[in-house]
């Protein structure tokens, strides 16, 4: 304890632990009062970041590059709707089904795509995704086609809250099961499973050298970042309560892998802060210059991968850096 | 028969063969040396003993237990570990996580999901122990990769013990070390358990000739000769065809 008080202020910050967690919590309480008439927007702004943990999980920590988490997105959001429809409506038991949707395409997928690197895995998983696209399109009496899945009416959370068609009650459960999921992932990344998909990033090689069966274990990951895709689009299908075979597109994919390339890979709070950003940048550039505001979009990514490659997160500990070479 | 054995062993890339009939004893405890010409085909060899390649025809066996057939993770998890010619560590990784994930997985407890992967006292404490053994205990919190290379080559010495192996195939130790950290590298061999069996690939002779109690000498795929570092130093053909134009 001694030790932590002769630290610079920062660093002692940096060692309360959830700091940043509660800080984002909080700001994420305010936008509730704040933008009460952007609760869809914002709703889809949590939904994103879920979407973009699993993908950190799958890059960041594993070093598998996908563009096509999109496929187990929609997977979930098909899977929690039509279990809405035909099954039961009850919203957490929506997410089980949507999150085992998720990892059961994301295994059996996996167990061909995880044999694959670079950019050949990358083009497997883009080819997955379109597929999945094409069957929800054409299996109209399931999936509703490209008219898309109606008629998803949810029963109230916990048997409590009543979803309204402002979103109140959608937007604190998207934000409640997005702490449960980054919380999870907070676990899972620091377990020993964690420490060996981070070897598995490192090195191959030296992964299989001390006895790891890698392709297993690329297995694994692939499959639990699809549960949790899958509970992101669970979480869709129930707030929005129409599923459209849109949930697969690949520009969904990218641009989520944009925004966690952002925010900052491998440390789950940059995704979150990679979406916020990207989300911010798009709503009001876009209001703006709807037909140009990629352009800062673009200009933010070049100037993160030139300048801040550990992502925006790394930006403080990087100045920090400058300024102490500079004194 | 106790520790690997190897019969017989061919292999060849199309028309070029880069091992011949090679039979081969590793008993517990052993201390051999691998040298040869450039392109003799040492590294072929460990590649086959370890399972990343695979053989053309003959048979290894460890304890007396045919591995021919098993990938190299598994033989891994029998116990015949092998350090890599290029560095190859966990290089995101601090030089204590560097050690701490070959202990997990060999214990088989590297699936866990939910115990932070630091938790364990046992498995600390055996990493505060390796670190002590090669003399890096000071290092232990820093990133591996902010290590001094014939530090690192210690660290990739560490890491292969800490699977505990009973077969220990070093692929060129010093490579690519200055001369000024090299007695930090044999000394470390030295101090290798006595019961290990240690396969030394390695062209740095003074290296050699100081852990080696058996040399076998592989010339184009093929083993010339075997023997004690005085029977070698002595060879007639040995000093031709290996030490003669280099060494002398």
């Amino acid at each position: 304890m001694t030790e932590s008080l002769t630290l610079p202020l920062p660093e002692r910050l940096a060692r309360v632990p959830f700091l940043a967690e509660a800080l984002l919590l909080a700001i994420a309480a305010a936008m509730f009062f704040l933008l009460p008439y952007s609760l869809g927007f914002l709703t889809r702004v949590l939904i994103l970041m879920v979407l973009v943990l699993s993908i950190d999980l799958l890059l960041g920590f594993a070093g598998i590059a996908t563009l096509g988490q999109a496929a187990m997105y929609g997977a979930g959001a098909y899977a929690a709707g039509l279990f809405a429809i035909h099954v039961w409506a009850d919203p957490l038991a929506g997410l089980v089904v949507g999150a085992a949707a998720g990892a059961a395409l994301a295994l059996l997928s996996g167990l061909v795509l995880m044999r694959a690197q670079g950019l050949t895995l990358i083009m497997l998983t883009i080819a997955v995704a379109q597929i999945c696209m094409e069957i929800a399109n054409k299996a109209r009496g399931v999936t509703g086609g490209s008219d898309g899945l109606r008629g998803i009416r949810m029963d109230p959370v916990l048997g409590l809250f009543e979803f309204d068609f402002i979103g109140q009650t959608g937007y604190w459960y998207a934000l409640a099961v997005l702490a449960a999921v980054f919380l999870l992932l907070r676990l899972v990344t620091r377990s020993a499973f964690g420490l060996s998909l981070r070897g598995i990033h490192d090195s191959p090689a030296r992964m299989t050298a001390i006895g790891t069966p890698v392709y297993g274990r690329r297995v694994a990951a692939y499959a639990l970042a699809g549960a949790i895709a899958g509970i992101a689009g669970a979480l869709t299908a129930q707030v929005t309560q129409l599923v459209s075979p849109e949930v697969f597109a690949f520009t969904l994919s990218a641009e989520a892998l944009i925004m966690l390339v952002l925010g900052g890979t491998g440390r789950l709070i940059g995704g979150i802060i990679g979406v916020a950003i990207f989300m911010t940048v798009h709503h009001t550039a876009a209001a703006h210059d709807p037909f140009n505001w990629l352009f800062v979009i673009g200009a933010m990514v070049l100037g993160v991968v030139f300048f801040v490659p550990g992502g925006l997160v790394s930006l403080p500990a990087r100045l920090r850096g400058l300024m102490g070479r500079a004194l | 028969m106790q520790g690997l054995c190897v019969r017989g062993l061919n292999k060849s890339f199309g028309g070029l063969t880069v091992a011949l009939d090679i039979d081969f004893d590793l008993p517990p405890g052993a201390r051999k040396a691998l040298i040869g010409p450039n392109g003799a085909g040492k590294s072929t060899f460990a590649n086959l003993v370890t399972g990343i390649l695979a053989p053309s025809s003959g048979t290894i066996t460890f304890d007396g237990q045919d591995i021919g057939h098993l990938r190299e993770a598994a033989r891994v998890r029998r116990g015949i570990a092998k350090t890599f010619q290029i560095t190859t560590l966990f290089r995101s990784m601090t030089v204590r996580e560097n050690l701490r994930l070959p202990i997990l997985q060999r214990d088989g407890r590297a699936t866990g999901l939910w115990r932070r992967s630091d938790s364990d006292r046992g498995v600390e404490e055996e990493v505060t122990a390796l670190l002590e053994q090669f003399r890096l205990a000071p290092l232990g919190d820093l990133p591996v990769s902010q290590l001094a290379y014939g530090q690192q080559r210690l660290v990739e010495m560490a890491l292969t013990l800490a699977l505990r192996p009973r077969v220990l195939i070093l692929d060129e130790p010093a490579a690519g070390v200055p001369s000024s950290e090299s007695p930090l590298i044999i000394e470390a061999i030295e101090r290798l358990p006595q019961d290990l069996a240690v396969l030394i690939i390695e062209h740095d002779m003074d290296l050699v000739f100081r852990i080696a109690r058996q040399i076998v000498v592989l010339v184009a795929g093929r083993i010339l000769t075997e023997g004690s570092p005085a029977e070698i130093s002595r060879d007639p053909k040995v000093r031709e065809l290996y030490l003669g134009g280099a060494h002398v």
